[in-house]
């Protein structure tokens, strides 16, 4: 007596429906002779009887779902009983293998191959002898090791799908949790997914591109680590920028956009535009021109006076006539007497190049972040050419209108940290300049004149130059000059 | 069902030596070579394509008995499958696909050795040194490249254009249509070609690449490419078996001999489905089926031996019996087939002793020995 599994006739089945019966009970049958009509999720099959014999039971009916490997039919294949008929398997020993070490076939005609599991056989894995967790091989076969919650180390299990999965993804160093049943808190079915190898399907990929999500950073939840529709949209949920209300009465938002984390705390925002361009600006210069910065403390009670004069002087009335008015014609003066300082390094070609022009760069705070343009040909100009030139640049660029143009090829800049009260800094220079000058803020202080203290006003200089082509000598002698200028202007008669 | 004249089904300018009725026609340019095949050789070929049949219907029925993982059928390219390897010398190396039946059958391969792989439990089955017979290639069109590869070092060692005719050397690789469509193939041929390598590229344009028609792969012969690579092409009859074995020995001749490369299209039938996986009603009509049975080859050469009168009965019902019998031994082989043991896998992997292999295999052992039972 025989009994017919029913067989995978795909790749990968799990069930088929019984769809007619070409024999009944009492038939007799030869091999192969067609005994039922299958249809699979592929295709419509008919299935061969493996053996001669007389059908005696069918055990399924047309309509029936079986799952592969359940007997659909029994057949006797010696129904007269005469002899003791060899059963398939007892092969010809001619036939068995001559490879040594062979394992015997699998019990039964209808047994489901390797990789073809059904039910039944998908849980029958091997059991492997207990490894003591210290052993090290065992964590670096498998390429993964767990924390537990104890600070306990094991080996991560190959059961389960999600684990599975997640294992082969992680490379090695990868010290990823990766859920262990029961081990890990929370639904045990989270999986953290390796950058670019996150699972989902088609539809949910565009969803997380559509909402501007990377779908790496989107925990799975689905079967086999696979990245639902619901995690991204919960994700979304989460990640969308809120008002920060942080402390208490604080109900206005100070971020304008960025990405609030779960717990509040901490808001994200892109590194973009003016950010990113002046992070990168001032990593290559600091990194490569050699700073050094020197500072001078100044007298500046004149130069306030004369700011007075000019703005009651009719030729200045439609510009602002500010101290950094007066400070940018010190610089160009200085750079006048040692043209030296208006150079660049040029590392490709090993040279240093000197500018004939200037192109006095002033830096700005505007909404966006710090741009730094420049007025072209400042050393032609005349004070009131040089009023109206910054005017217009710093109102362009404050409207955010500063052009490319404007802010390219400078040749020394003045960044003005005294409008924000404060003294003085060690600035950066502008990539591609060899000095620049901060100007602090300019304050009444007791100062020693004419042999008196006496209330003046003061502020303090700082000049960082670029040590490669400037020396202390020749940076400290244009600070000088810039301080000379700024105590008394008629020195710029002098020198102009 | 033929296209239009011009399309790639089209059967114009094929060469054919057996009209479906299995009547001799006269073919100047290959007539020469079709001329060496006796009564006796034409025999064997009939022998060789009935038996490939019946392995094939032996190992579809085993597949749906739960026996075999997969089977893929070559019904209806026998001709084109056993009059190619007719062709072939002894010395010559084939590189198949992987539905290449009745060629393993001509270069002495054990059919059930083939089902090893079909069953998985087998990575290979057979010796390809041995049959000068390569394993099958699953992954479509990549052994072409493989082929070009070997047939190159065919050159290299002298084996080409020797004069000794037990010497001279030609590989030769089949593919089908779809797998034309990849980038392998065209490599395959740039490299055949700037080489001049001792290689005959052989299309079964079986019409079918899967459920995908060579229609909407192609709207001109297959064949009709490999010139533009520099190699010529020929395209023939595959349901002629006597066609086939004039126009590949022309071909192999040509190889072997220094003449370099050439590109042989064999238009056929894949009567069966693409694999048993595969379900043909869905994507093709009955009515097309039924005319392609009608040009079935081995019915074209059973009429031709039939008008020679070189078809005896006894031949025949000896062959019924020889068909029968493989059937059985299929059976009860395939079902007693069982796992070689795991380490094996290591074995060929090189030629020659290799340390990775080695560091591998050991760890595989260390891996098995930690099951339960495992009685290390």
């Amino acid at each position: 007596m025989q009994q017919f599994l029913l067989p995978d006739a795909g790749e990968g089945l799990t069930e088929a429906e019984i769809v007619e019966w070409h024999v009944a009970p009492g038939d007799t049958v030869t091999v192969n002779q067609v005994l039922v009509e299958i249809e699979t999720a592929k295709s419509l099959v008919e299935l061969p009887s493996p053996w001669a014999g007389v059908v005696t039971q069918l055990l399924a009916t047309p309509g029936d779902t079986v799952l592969v490997g359940t007997p659909i039919v029994e057949i006797d294949t010696d129904p007269t009983g005469s002899a003791p008929a060899p059963t398939p398997e007892a092969a010809p020993a001619a036939a068995a293998d001559d490879e040594a070490g062979a394992e015997p076939a699998s019990a039964g005609g209808g047994a489901v191959l390797v990789g073809y599991g059904t039910a039944g056989a998908a849980t029958s894995r091997r059991a492997r002898v207990a490894v003591a967790p210290a052993g090290g091989s065992t964590a670096v076969i498998t390429g993964s090791t767990v924390t537990f919650g104890d600070g306990s180390v094991g080996a991560v299990p190959p059961a389960g799908v999600g684990a599975g999965s997640s294992t082969d993804r992680s490379g090695a160093g990868r010290s990823g949790s990766v859920p262990s049943s029961g081990t890990v808190p929370s639904s045990g079915t989270v999986v953290e997914n390796g950058p670019g190898h996150a699972l989902a399907k088609p539809p949910v990929r565009k969803l997380a591109r559509d909402l501007g999500l990377e779908l790496d950073s989107v925990a799975a939840t689905g079967p086999g680590g696979i990245v639902t529709r619901e995690d991204v949209l919960e994700y979304a949920a989460r990640a969308q920028a809120k008002e920060l209300a942080t402390y208490a009465e604080d109900d206005r938002p100070w971020l304008a956009s960025g990405t609030v984390s779960a717990d509040g705390r901490q808001t994200r925002v892109p590194v973009r535009s003016v950010r990113k361009r002046t992070a990168e600006a001032m990593v290559t210069s600091a990194f490569t021109a050699p700073h050094v910065t020197v500072f001078h403390t100044v007298d500046v009670t004149e130069t306030m006076k004369l700011v007075e004069r000019l703005r009651a002087d009719r030729e200045f009335a439609d510009v602002r006539v500010t101290p950094l008015l007066i400070t940018a014609k010190a610089l160009l003066l200085a750079v006048h007497r040692h043209p030296e300082v208006n150079a660049t390094w040029d590392d490709d070609s090993q040279e240093i190049v000197y500018k004939h022009y200037v192109n006095l760069g002033i830096a700005a705070a505007t909404p966006r972040g710090l741009v730094v343009p420049n007025v072209k040909d400042a050393h032609r100009l005349s004070l009131l050419g040089l009023a109206r030139g910054i005017a217009e640049l710093t109102a362009h660029a404050r409207s955010g209108k500063a052009s490319p143009a404007e802010m390219a090829d400078g040749t020394i800049t003045i960044t003005n940290v005294g409008v924000f009260g404060i003294d003085t800094g060690t600035p950066i220079l502008n990539p591609g300049e060899a000095a620049i000058l901060a100007f602090g803020a300019i304050r009444q202080q007791p100062w020693v004149h004419k042999g008196k203290v006496k209330p003046r006003y003061v502020t303090q200089l700082a000049l960082s130059f670029d040590h490669r082509l400037v020396d202390g000598e020749l940076g400290s002698r244009v600070l000088a000059d810039v301080a000379a200028v700024l105590q008394d202007p008629a020195r710029g008669l002098v020198w102009g | 069902m033929t296209d239009s004249p011009l399309g790639p089904l089209s059967e114009d300018g094929l060469v054919r030596l057996l009209t479906p009725a299995g009547e001799r026609i006269a073919s100047p340019a290959y007539d020469e070579h079709a001329a060496s095949l006796t009564p006796q050789t034409l025999r064997g070929m009939y022998r060789d394509m009935v038996l490939a049949r019946r392995f094939d219907v032996e190992a579809t029925a085993l597949q749906r008995q739960g026996e075999l993982a997969l089977f893929a059928q070559a019904l209806g390219q026998e001709a084109a499958q056993i009059g190619s390897a007719y062709a072939l010398a002894p010395q010559d190396h084939v590189f198949p696909s992987y539905r290449e039946h009745g060629v393993a059958l001509v270069r002495g391969v054990d059919l059930v050795d083939v089902l090893r792989l079909f069953r998985g439990v087998e990575h290979g089955g057979w010796d390809p040194v041995a049959h000068g017979f390569h394993l099958y290639t699953l992954v479509v069109g990549a052994h072409p490249l493989h082929a070009t590869g070997y047939a190159m070092g065919v050159q290299r060692d002298g084996l080409v254009g020797t004069g000794d005719a037990s010497r001279d050397t030609a590989v030769l690789t089949y593919f089908g249509d779809g797998s034309t469509s990849q980038g392998d193939v065209n490599e395959a041929m740039v490299f055949a070609a700037v080489n001049q390598a001792p290689l005959v590229l052989f299309c079964q344009n079986n019409q079918w690449a899967i459920s995908e028609p060579t229609t909407s792969q192609a709207i001109a012969p297959i064949a009709n490419r490999a010139p533009g690579f520099g190699i010529p092409s020929v395209r023939v009859d595959g349901n002629d078996v006597v066609a086939v074995y004039a126009v590949t020995a022309a071909a192999l001749e040509r190889a072997r001999t220094g003449g370099g490369p050439t590109f042989v299209e064999a238009l056929t039938y894949r009567m069966g489905a693409h694999t048993t996986s595969d379900d043909p009603s869905r994507y093709r009509t009955s009515e097309q089926e039924q005319h392609w049975r009608q040009r079935d080859p081995i019915d074209r050469l059973r009429a031709y031996l039939e008008r020679l009168g070189e078809l005896p009965e006894v031949f025949r019902a000896e062959l019924a019996g020889e068909a029968e019998a493989l059937g059985e031994r299929l059976r009860t082989q395939v079902r007693a087939m069982g796992r070689p043991a795991a380490d094996r896998m290591f074995e060929h992997v090189y030629a020659t002793p290799h340390a990775v292999v080695e560091t591998e295999r050991e760890w595989f052992e260390a891996y098995e020995a930690s099951f339960e039972g495992s009685g290390r």
